[in-house]
């Protein structure tokens, strides 16, 4: 036989029908749902007289809307769209026996959060959502990725979905990460070095050291943010790491069972002289704590550098956008990235809310407090147990006392489809993962960073070399 | 779903890279229950001023472009979020086919399931196309599926690529539920030889609508 991919390993073992020359119909061994992108979806299966075929491989939770403060999530909620939504997902639940995680739910969270941390999500499976950051998934060696509603209806109806073969992307950052270089620098440095749309038409693959030195936190970072370079998933094969994580998770299973299953997932990895279509490389040493400029993640640059000339681009193409991207960002071309001043700072969403995320952030700011000239500074855990896990851990008081306000678990300022939105012309720091223009409200600024790199930015009221502050957190 | 065979209409400019598919439905619009309405929602934040007065500065709200039907765009069009709203968007403004050197991959299988053809042309070609809408008030396109060409009735023709599966579906207008449902067997006999389960072996705090069912 000859060498395969991890994709096409697991492309193989999910393989329901195919014909030459047509799409393949694949199966799928998890379908995560959220109240956002599935309401429409219901609705047409039951237009049609359709069944969900595997409710008990359907997981639902509450996450977009939702509001983050302990009040508004006890009353009544007053946004009265969010408020449909959510009856509607509870209702579409009930009738088709989905389990739910509601916002009342100790386990709820950010739908790519939970599934990792309640062991929903496990190796070689097929995981789908109606959810672009379902690449977040494939840090655990599963080929996961975001769908349309359409296809949230497909994967009801048939628990499977049509689809083609990728192409394959070898991504590989050899060497040691420096001091204060993290996984959500090192994607970012990958983003801004292919470009948003390099990705696309692929599926990606991440290798070499520095990978396999993150945790899975880490890992789930970089596989989050594939999607912003264009592939619709990302995938780290799964290592003693991904096995120590997942062992004891309420959906793993137990004793010989769990030994039988990690013998299995031993065996999903590239084989030597297995071909990608594509392959990029990186040095971890070489890389610097990344800031975002403009209003889509490969505008990046390192945190030395500057706010680039519209000119410096070859393309004209290029130039154009940077000429829109520096004037919705309200920022003049050359300015030091660390003169950039900041109004808010948001450390969550599917990117950076998991405890090696906030205890980061958390030793940075120990003992000291927010710059004055911050209107808000906000730590939302990515689920309800990282938050107990963090308070247990004496977190949120550290935040507290230096003036963050910790609240409970959602998609939040990330998407701000809840009360948490960056007002007009602000500009946050932010560790979530798109700058796009109105992204966390209406003209607003966002600055993507890494967590460590957004309370500091807290801290000094601007952005800051973190490498430059003498604290154990930015190791 | 409505068939697609070909379709001749005015092309609207839209000259950005990376349009993602946050500017074509903001997220305060995601919060429906429904696939309709869109078409008042698309590009929202660029096409309205505060009260929802049409920003007289971005190209959807020129007369000269009123009625358009076909979409010419850049680079990389409909990046970002899964959401489909945005092609539900596009497709209740009037617009039955885009045309751009590249797409994301989700928005463009988007496109499939709402009946919209995204076409894809070479750099050179779109650009030619943005310079010919540029200079001629109303230029139209005839859009051929069947033959895969853009034609222009000066006698400029391109032919566009497109996966067969792509097509058939677009022509046929096809229920892609349906056509999967015809694998019925397929998918119980890979379920029983794969045992494909979720078992919770430690509580967690869950509404559990399968108990009792």
């Amino acid at each position: 036989m000859p060498p395969k991919t991890l994709y096409e390993k697991i492309w193989d073992s999910h393989v329901v029908h195919e014909e030459a020359g047509k799409p393949a119909l694949i199966y799928i061994d998890r379908h995560l749902i959220h109240e956002g992108t599935s309401p429409q979806a219901f609705a047409g299966l039951s237009a049609e007289g359709r069944k969900v075929r595997r409710p008990d491989l359907t997981f639902a939770v509450m996450d977009h809307s939702v509001p983050t403060t302990e009040k508004d999530r006890v009353l009544p909620i007053v946004d009265t769209d969010a408020r449909l939504q959510f009856e509607a997902l509870e209702k579409n639940c009930r009738e088709t026996g989905v389990r739910l995680f509601d916002m009342n739910s100790r386990n709820q969270g950010i739908v790519h959060i939970i599934g990792p941390e309640l062991g929903v999500t496990q190796p070689g499976q097929t995981i789908v959502c109606g959810d672009s950051h379902t690449s977040t998934h494939g840090a655990f060696g599963t080929l996961a990725f975001g769908i349309g509603t359409s296809e949230v209806e497909h994967v009801l109806a048939t628990q499977c979905l049509v689809q083609s073969r990728s192409k394959t992307l070898h991504i590989l950052v050899d060497g040691k990460r420096p001091r204060g270089v993290t996984a959500k620098d090192i994607i970012l440095a990958i983003i801004g070095k292919i470009g948003i749309s390099g990705g696309t038409g692929h599926v990606a693959e991440y290798g070499g050291e520095a990978i396999r030195d993150l945790s899975m936190d880490g890992r789930m970072t970089i596989c989050n943010m594939t999607i912003e370079g264009g592939a619709r998933a990302g995938m780290i094969a799964p290592d003693e790491t991904t096995f120590q994580y997942l062992e004891g998770r309420p959906f793993v299973p137990r004793g010989k069972a769990f030994d039988d299953a990690v013998a299995g997932w031993k065996k999903l990895n590239s084989d030597d002289g297995a071909k990608f279509d594509m392959t990029v490389e990186l040095k971890a040493t070489d890389l610097a704590p990344q800031v975002t400029w403009g209003t889509n993640p490969g505008m990046v640059t390192s945190v030395t550098g500057r706010v680039p000339e519209p000119g410096s681009f070859d393309d004209p193409n290029d130039q154009k956008a940077t000429e829109s991207a520096l004037k919705y960002m309200g920022l003049k071309a050359g300015t030091p990235i660390v003169d950039i001043p900041v109004d808010r700072v948001f450390i969550g969403s599917c990117t950076n809310s998991r405890l090696d995320d906030l205890r980061a952030a958390a030793h940075l700011v120990a003992g000291k407090h927010v710059a004055r000239s911050i209107k808000q500074a906000l730590i939302v855990p990515g689920s309800r147990g990282i938050k107990a896990q963090a308070e247990k851990e004496g977190l949120d008081k550290i935040f507290r006392d230096a003036g963050f306000e910790w609240r409970d678990a959602g998609c939040s300022m990330c998407i701000g489809m809840n009360a948490d939105v960056l007002p007009p012309h602000e500009r946050s720091a932010s560790t979530s993962n798109r700058n796009f223009e109105g992204r966390q409200g209406k003209d607003s600024r966002t600055h993507l960073v890494s967590p460590v790199m957004a309370a500091a930015a807290a801290i000094a009221g601007h952005f800051v070399d973190v490498r430059s502050l003498d604290v154990a957190s930015v190791e | 779903m409505e068939p697609f065979n070909t379709h001749t209409g005015m092309v609207m400019p839209l000259d950005k890279v990376n349009v993602d598919t946050d500017q074509m439905v903001p997220k305060q619009f995601l919060k429906a229950l429904t696939r309709k309405g869109f078409g008042r929602i698309l590009f929202y934040d660029w096409r309205y001023l505060p009260g929802e007065k049409p920003n007289p500065e971005f190209v959807l709200n020129f007369p000269r472009y009123e009625g358009s039907s076909i979409l010419l765009a850049r680079h990389n069009f409909g990046c970002g979020s899964s959401r489909e709203h945005a092609p539900w968007g596009v497709k209740d403004y009037g617009f039955r086919v885009i045309i751009a050197p590249s797409y994301a991959d989700i928005f463009y299988n988007n496109c499939f399931k709402n009946g919209i053809l995204p076409a894809s042309l070479s750099e050179n070609e779109v650009e030619e196309l943005f310079q010919r809408t540029e200079k001629e008030e109303g230029y139209m396109l005839t859009v051929n599926l069947p033959n895969q060409t853009i034609a222009d009735r000066h006698g400029l023709m391109f032919r566009f690529d497109l996966a067969p599966s792509r097509k058939e579906v677009l022509l046929k207008g096809l229920d892609d539920i349906g056509t999967s449902l015809e694998h019925e067997s397929d998918i119980t006999a890979y379920e029983k030889a794969h045992t494909a389960t979720a078992t919770m072996y430690e509580a967690v705090d869950v509404q559990n609508y399968t108990e009792g069912r």
